[in-house]
């Protein structure tokens, strides 16, 4: 399973000399219709790979601002099921672009996970981030998954020393999504260095590209920790971006627009980011 | 702990699973940390020292062992209202008698001295009620650490008197707004403050739920309830007591008192959980197991309240300490096994119970045990009078009577 939309489109932008822009959005928010015009928006605005938060409830490992997109989402009637509609959506427009899901496991679980990996793929989901199933989980949904065909995208974090390392990217595939800090989404800036750092550390355990993610909120720290990094996440800084778009709560005429012009700087960050060298 | 191949006391497994229920499910941040407390854990309960200190923290800090007190006049009121032909005799045990007014600085002791063996500088904890807040700033104080207090704002607004307490020991109280504001939400702020300072903190997790290895451990720490019930119990009558109750919010005093007993067959056991307005009211209870299904929040697959799509639903209790969509996953199992008969008490019941308990008794109760007496009430009667059971009296009810005296429609001045 090495050959998918994913690692295709990592190896392309790598033939570039430059990193992957991965752009989270979350879906449903802040209604489906604008959630799937924003979708739509982002790849001509320069996103490499495109991750949709599934709402959850309880999203114990991230910030205000991912917390308050699920919320307006889930307000908004967002279900798994209605996130599955809307990558299908999407993909009827966009063959190439990859899509990963990243959530938490209890939707799926109640969903049924066999049926949600059936569906997920069929719809054109390419891989899974589940932030609370750790390695020690992997029978749930992650073998599964890649018996299915899904790239399964797990997160190392600075906790995550060489002795664990193994463990962690075993039945990792696709990329590594390297956490740049201890903490939630959308928190303290990285350190550009000690990222560095931790990014070769990883890149000697795997061949996988390694994007970084947490804490990269514009053009500058995304050129900064695209330096060394295979791919760069940006998600708080795009949610806020919907929420000072809206009007009484609501999508408004510069939704869509304000999120495209955000994208379209920060990718010029990640795009610059080797320039110089 | 035992290694009868058939005995009920030999989870969880290696992974941490009750059957289906328990298990490790957080995020990648903080599994080293988990495996490192497992391991620490491990350690410890076969350390005479630690086990020699957390002995005599109980006895002359906590004041253990504590009291089995027979309820003379609450039994003689029910025994009356079957024209004195049936009724069980009933028995508390005195868990709010303790140290902080609740079972739950057993627990504290035990982890404050985990949290102190591992080199923590720094503790964390959620509370709903304040019960487990007031023990985690307690302890906090005997062993001179900073503590960060993780409560619902809806809970500060209606445990004012615990949260003053907490303030009083030097723990920072930090008010959670989202969601209900309730303990769920409370948790998930402790999570996310341990995920940010994961070097330093000692997560206290009040209850027995959460990732492996917490439920097993403060299962173990709460199961001194019951092995002193057992003692004393048999001191008094000779034999084991004929059935079982204690409150349900995540679980924590029902574990302790049943686990000691689960393969005594013949002692029948019940886990009471809060049915709030009605377990047939949406929404409206905090019943997991009588009306919640299976799911994976705050590190654990279990029993919860939850929507067709996975979004978790807050629930409802007049109890703050109850009021929690999840319970400890070993209670899941124990449901499936059929080992424990799970039942639920409204919100009018338990505050019944409560005022009964007040009058009869001269002991104010807290709002969680309230639950376990008003299923008490039912169950007495329906049982020979040569029968006994034991409740557990899991808090006092000195918090909870500013919110009792709203329901009831008196007025008192603020705190």
């Amino acid at each position: 399973m090495t050959d998918t939309r994913i690692s295709r489109r990592f190896a392309e932008v790598a033939s570039q000399g430059r990193p992957a822009f991965v752009t989270f959005v979350m879906a449903g928010d802040p209604d489906p219709a604008a959630s799937l015009d924003i979708l739509k928006a982002l790849p001509k605005a320069g996103a490499d790979v495109i991750e949709i938060g599934m709402p959850f409830s309880d999203p114990m490992a991230d910030g205000p601002a991912v917390q308050a997109a699920g919320l307006r989402a889930l307000h908004a009637g967002q279900t798994l099921a209605k996130t599955i509609d809307l990558v299908r959506a999407f993909r009827a427009g966009d063959t190439t672009t990859p899509i990963v899901l990243m959530g938490y496991y209890n939707p799926i679980y109640v969903y049924g996970p066999e049926r949600f990996l059936a569906d997920a793929k069929t719809a054109g989901v390419d891989g899974l981030i589940i932030v609370d199933l750790p390695p020690e989980a992997d029978d749930e949904l992650c073998l599964p998954a890649l018996a299915g065909g899904l790239n399964f995208i797990r997160l190392a974090t600075p906790t995550t020393d060489d002795h664990r390392l193994p463990t962690v990217l075993a039945n990792t595939s696709g990329f590594v999504y390297y956490v740049s800090i201890t903490g939630i989404t959308g928190a303290a800036k990285p350190d550009a260095n000690r990222v560095a750092a931790a990014v070769g550390r990883i890149k000697r355990h795997t061949d996988l590209p390694v994007a970084v993610g947490f804490g990269v909120r514009d053009a500058e720290t995304a050129r900064e920790i695209g330096r060394n990094a295979d791919g760069v996440v940006v998600g708080s800084a795009i949610v806020q971006a919907v929420a000072a778009s809206l009007v009484d709560g609501k999508a408004s005429a510069r939704t869509v627009p304000a999120v495209a012009a955000l994208v379209e700087d920060i990718a010029r960050g990640v795009r610059a980011a080797r320039a110089a060298e | 702990m035992t290694d009868l191949p058939n005995s009920l006391k030999n989870g969880p497994d290696e992974r941490g699973f009750f059957g289906l229920y328990g298990g490790r499910f957080v995020a990648e941040t903080l599994m080293p940390l988990i495996l490192e407390l497992e391991q620490a854990y491990e350690d410890a309960k076969v350390d005479p020292s630690f086990r020699a200190e957390l002995s005599a923290l109980s006895t002359h800090y906590a004041g253990r062992p504590s009291a089995l007190y027979y309820a003379e006049r609450l039994t003689e009121h029910l025994r009356e209202k079957t024209g004195g032909r049936f009724g069980a005799e009933i028995w508390f045990k005195r868990e709010e008698l303790n140290h902080t007014g609740s079972h739950k600085i057993n627990n504290c002791l035990g982890q404050i001295l985990l949290a102190r063996r591992m080199g923590k500088t720094r503790i964390i904890a959620e509370t709903g009620a304040g019960q487990h807040g007031v023990a985690s700033a307690t302890v906090s104080a005997r062993f001179g650490y900073p503590c960060m207090v993780y409560m619902g704002a809806t809970d500060v607004e209606r445990q004012k008197p615990n949260v003053f307490r907490m303030k009083l020991l030097g723990a920072e109280v930090t008010p959670v707004t989202s969601g209900a504001g309730t303990l769920k939400d409370a948790m998930n702020e402790a999570l996310r403050d341990w995920v940010t300072n994961v070097d330093t903190t000692y997560y206290l997790i009040g209850t027995a739920a959460g990732p492996h290895p917490y439920p097993a451990m403060v299962r173990d720490f709460q199961s001194v309830i019951g092995t002193e019930t057992k003692e004393q119990f048999f001191a008094a009558k000779g034999r084991l007591p004929d059935a079982l109750v204690a409150c349900i919010g995540g679980g924590s005093n029902a574990i302790g008192l049943f686990h000691p007993f689960l393969d005594d067959a013949s002692v029948k056991i019940y886990g009471v959980e809060a049915g709030g307005h009605g377990v047939d009211v949406q929404n409206g209870h905090a019943a997991s197991m009588t009306g919640g299904r299976p799911g994976v929040l705050h590190g654990n697959r279990t029993y919860l309240l939850q929507d067709g799509d996975g979004q978790i639903l807050e629930g409802h209790s007049i109890s703050a300490g109850l009021d929690y969509p999840g319970v400890g996953p070993e209670h899941s199992w124990l449901k499936d096994t059929g080992r424990v008969a799970y039942v639920p008490a409204t919100d009018k019941e338990a505050l019944a119970a409560f005022q009964l308990c007040s009058r009869l008794e001269g002991i104010i109760p807290a709002l969680e045990p309230s639950h376990a007496l008003a299923h008490v009430l039912k169950l007495a009667p329906t049982m020979d009078k040569d029968q006994s059971i034991v409740l557990c009296l899991s808090g006092r009810g000195d918090k909870d009577v500013f919110s009792v005296a709203g329901y009831l429609g008196e007025t008192m001045s603020e705190m």
